[in-house]
C-alpha cells in the first residue's frame, strides 16, 4: 500500500515537486480520494477474517447434519442406500474408490470429456459472438437483419433442435460442441453489442475530430470500452456452456462417456453414492470455469474499470 | 475585420498580430436544426491571431453549437465559418479521457490517431503533460485523477497537436472555484506560450473577463450577439487582477449584457 503513494513524491523530485503541485490543486478530501483509490486497486489483498469464514463453515456443517439426521432417522436401510446415502458413505464409495469402472476414476475421466466440449464451446461461442455483434454494430442493417435471429436462438428450447442437430451432424462431437455453442452464444453477442453501442457520445466526437477511421474507432474506442460488458457476457456464457455440454453428452450418446451420460447411467443403476459425487464434480467445475473468467476479467479490467474490484 | 476591427485594436495583445489574417470567421452563420430549432441567428465574428475571444450566455443559448460548427461536428446551415480545420484543438465539457489509458497514453492519442511515429508522440506528450503540471501521473488511470488533473490532461490531448484554434466547451464549469482559478492561469500561460487563438465558452462572468481579450454576449435561442466588449488588460494577468477595480467595471458591463440576455 506504501507503493503508490511513494510514486506521488518519489519520481519527480528533480523535475516540478508534483506533490506540492497536488496538495494545492487538490483539495484535501479529492487527495484522500486519489489515494483510496490506488490502495483498494493494489496489489495488498483483504486478508481473511474469521467473521467472514465462521458463516459458511457453520451452515455446512448444519446441512451435513440435517443430511445425517434425514439419512438415519427418517429413512430405513433400504431407501437410505438408494435415496439419500449419508455423508460417509458417499465419500468412501464415491470419492475414495480409484478403480476402472468404480468411484472417482470415471467420473474425472467423464468430467475431463464434457469439461473439453465446454471448453472448446465456450471459445467458439465466446470469438463468434464477438464478431457477430462487431458486425451488427458496423451497420444498422446488419443489426437489423441479424438481431430477431439472436434472439430466436436464445429461446429456442435446446431440446426440441436436439433431434435436428442429430439428423445433420450425427451424434459424435460436433454435434455436442454446437448445443454448447448454441446455449452460450447469446449472451455474448448481446452484452458485446450492447457495450460497443454504449460508447460515449464525447468520445465519438473526439475520434470524429481526429478524422478517426471506422476500423480506429472499433479497435481503439468501442472494443475496450465494450470489455466489461463482453465480460460479464463471457460470465454468463461460461455457466451455459457447461449446461450445454452436459446436455450434449445426455443426447449425443457417441464417444466418449461425458458426465452427463455417466450421471444418467448411475442414476439408472441406483449407484447413488458415485451419482452423488459426479453431479458435486460437475457442479465444481461449472464453478471453476466461472471463476476462471471472473479472474481473467479483473485481470484485464482492474486497473481501470471499478467493478473488476468487485468481481469473483 | 469589418465589423469587429475596432474593438480589436483596443486590446494589447493583438496590436503586434493584426496583419495576419483571421484564423476564425463566423460571417452571418445561422443554424436550424432538422426538428426546426432556431439555434443560431447572424452570426457574425472572427477570432485573430493573439485573441482570446469568450462567449457567454443563457443556458441553451447555442453557444456549444457555436463550438461544433466551428469544429466541423454540426453542419451549419446558412452563412459561412471559415477556419483552418486541421489546426484545432478541443476541450469538451468534460475530460473525455479513455478510462482504460494511462495519462500518457490519453496525452498521446490525438497525435496517434494522426499517424503520428510512437517515438514522436511521446515525445510530445511529455513535452504537454510538463506544460500541463502533471509530471509525475503519467502510469496513472483517469479513475486514479481528481477532476482538475482530469481536465489537465485533457489540455495536453490537445496541445500536443499544437493547434492554432483552440476551442474551449465550458470545460471548467464542473470544478470547484479554487481549482477552476488555477487551471484559468494556467490555460493563459499556454495561451501566452503557444500562441494560439481562444474560443471559449462559460457561464461565469468572471473566468470570461480573467481570461479573454474580449467577451461577447449571447441572447437567448435563437442566439445572437448582443455584446462585444473588449478586456484591456495586459498580459500575463495575476490570479489578483479579479479583486481590482476595473476588473469589477468589466465584469459588471459584462454581467449587465448577461441580464439583458435572459430578459
Amino acid at each position: 500500500m506504501s507503493t503508490d503513494t511513494s510514486t506521488d513524491t518519489g519520481t519527480g523530485t528533480d523535475t516540478v515537486t508534483p506533490t506540492d503541485e497536488l496538495d494545492e490543486v487538490v483539495p484535501a478530501t479529492a487527495a484522500a480520494q486519489v489515494v483510496d483509490a490506488t490502495m483498494t486497486h493494489g496489489p495488498a489483498r483483504k486478508r481473511i477474517r474469521w467473521g467472514d469464514v465462521a458463516p459458511p463453515v457453520i451452515l455446512f456443517t448444519f446441512i451435513v447434519g440435517v443430511w445425517y439426521f434425514i439419512s438415519y432417522v427418517m429413512m430405513n436401510e433400504q431407501r437410505r442406500g438408494v435415496a439419500l446415502p449419508p455423508p460417509h458413505v458417499v465419500i468412501d464409495e464415491g470419492l475414495l474408490v480409484w478403480e476402472d469402472n468404480r468411484g472417482i476414476r470415471p467420473i474425472l475421466e467423464a468430467m475431463l470429456v464434457t469439461g473439453r466440449v465446454a471448453l472448446v464451446g465456450l471459445l467458439i461461442a465466446a470469438v463468434l459472438g464477438m464478431a457477430i455483434a462487431i458486425v451488427m454494430n458496423l451497420s444498422r442493417g446488419m443489426e437489423r437483419a441479424i438481431f430477431p435471429y439472436a434472439v430466436v436462438i436464445q429461446t429456442l428450447p435446446i431440446l426440441a433442435l436436439v433431434p435436428i442437430i442429430t439428423i445433420w451432424f450425427g451424434y459424435g462431437l460436433t454435434s455436442r460442441l454446437i448445443a454448447t455453442v448454441l446455449i452460450a452464444i447469446f449472451p455474448v453477442i448481446t452484452n458485446t453489442f450492447f457495450g460497443l453501442m454504449s460508447a460515449d457520445r464525447q468520445h465519438h466526437d473526439l475520434f470524429t475530430l481526429n478524422k478517426a477511421s471506422r476500423m480506429t474507432r472499433l479497435w481503439k474506442m468501442e472494443l475496450p470500452g465494450a470489455m466489461p460488458a463482453i465480460f460479464t457476457g463471457l460470465r454468463i456464457a461460461a455457466g451455459g456452456a457447461v449446461i450445454g455440454a452436459i446436455v450434449g453428452d445426455f443426447f449425443f450418446r457417441r464417444g466418449d462417456i461425458g458426465i452427463g451420460r455417466l450421471i444418467d447411467n448411475y442414476a439408472k443403476e441406483l449407484r447413488t453414492p458415485e451419482l452423488f459425487v459426479a453431479a458435486i464434480v460437475s457442479s465444481l467445475f461449472g464453478i471453476l470455469i466461472f471463476v476462471l473468467v471472473g479472474m481473467l476479467s479483473e485481470r484485464v479490467l482492474r486497473s481501470w474499470h471499478d467493478s473488476a474490484a468487485r468481481v469473483t | 475585420m469589418t465589423e469587429t476591427g475596432s474593438t480589436l485594436h483596443e486590446s494589447p495583445m493583438t496590436e503586434q498580430h493584426s496583419t495576419e489574417r483571421a484564423r476564425l470567421r463566423f460571417e452571418h452563420l445561422s443554424m436550424v436544426f432538422p426538428d426546426g430549432t432556431h439555434t443560431l441567428d447572424d452570426i457574425s465574428f472572427s477570432v485573430e491571431p493573439g485573441e482570446f475571444v469568450t462567449v457567454v450566455g443563457p443556458s441553451g443559448c447555442g453557444k456549444s453549437t457555436l463550438l461544433r460548427i466551428a469544429s466541423g461536428l454540426t453542419e451549419h446551415t446558412g452563412g459561412h465559418c471559415d477556419v483552418d480545420r486541421d489546426s484545432i484543438g478541443y476541450v469538451f465539457q468534460d475530460a473525455t479521457l479513455l478510462p482504460w489509458r494511462t495519462v500518457q497514453r490519453n496525452v498521446e492519442l490525438n497525435a496517434e490517431l494522426h499517424g503520428m511515429s510512437r517515438s514522436e508522440r511521446s515525445a510530445k506528450a511529455t513535452e504537454a503533460i510538463e506544460l500541463v503540471n502533471l509530471v509525475g501521473h503519467e502510469d496513472k488511470y483517469p479513475k486514479q485523477l481528481s477532476g482538475g488533473m482530469k481536465m489537465r490532461c485533457s489540455l495536453a490531448r490537445s496541445l500536443v497537436l499544437n493547434p492554432k484554434v483552440f476551442l474551449f466547451d465550458e470545460p471548467f464549469g464542473a470544478l470547484d472555484e479554487i481549482t477552476r482559478e488555477r487551471l484559468n492561469s494556467e490555460v493563459l500561460d499556454l495561451f501566452q506560450r503557444e500562441q494560439f487563438s481562444g474560443l471559449f465558452i462559460t457561464h461565469s462572468v468572471s473566468e470570461a473577463v480573467f481570461l479573454s481579450t474580449r467577451v461577447l454576449v449571447m441572447s437567448q435561442r435563437p442566439g445572437r450577439i448582443i455584446d462585444d466588449i473588449a478586456v484591456p488588460f495586459p498580459y500575463p494577468r495575476h490570479h489578483d487582477l479579479r479583486y481590482g477595480p476595473e476588473f469589477g467595471e468589466v465584469a459588471a458591463r459584462v454581467s449587465h449584457g448577461l441580464a439583458e440576455a435572459h430578459a
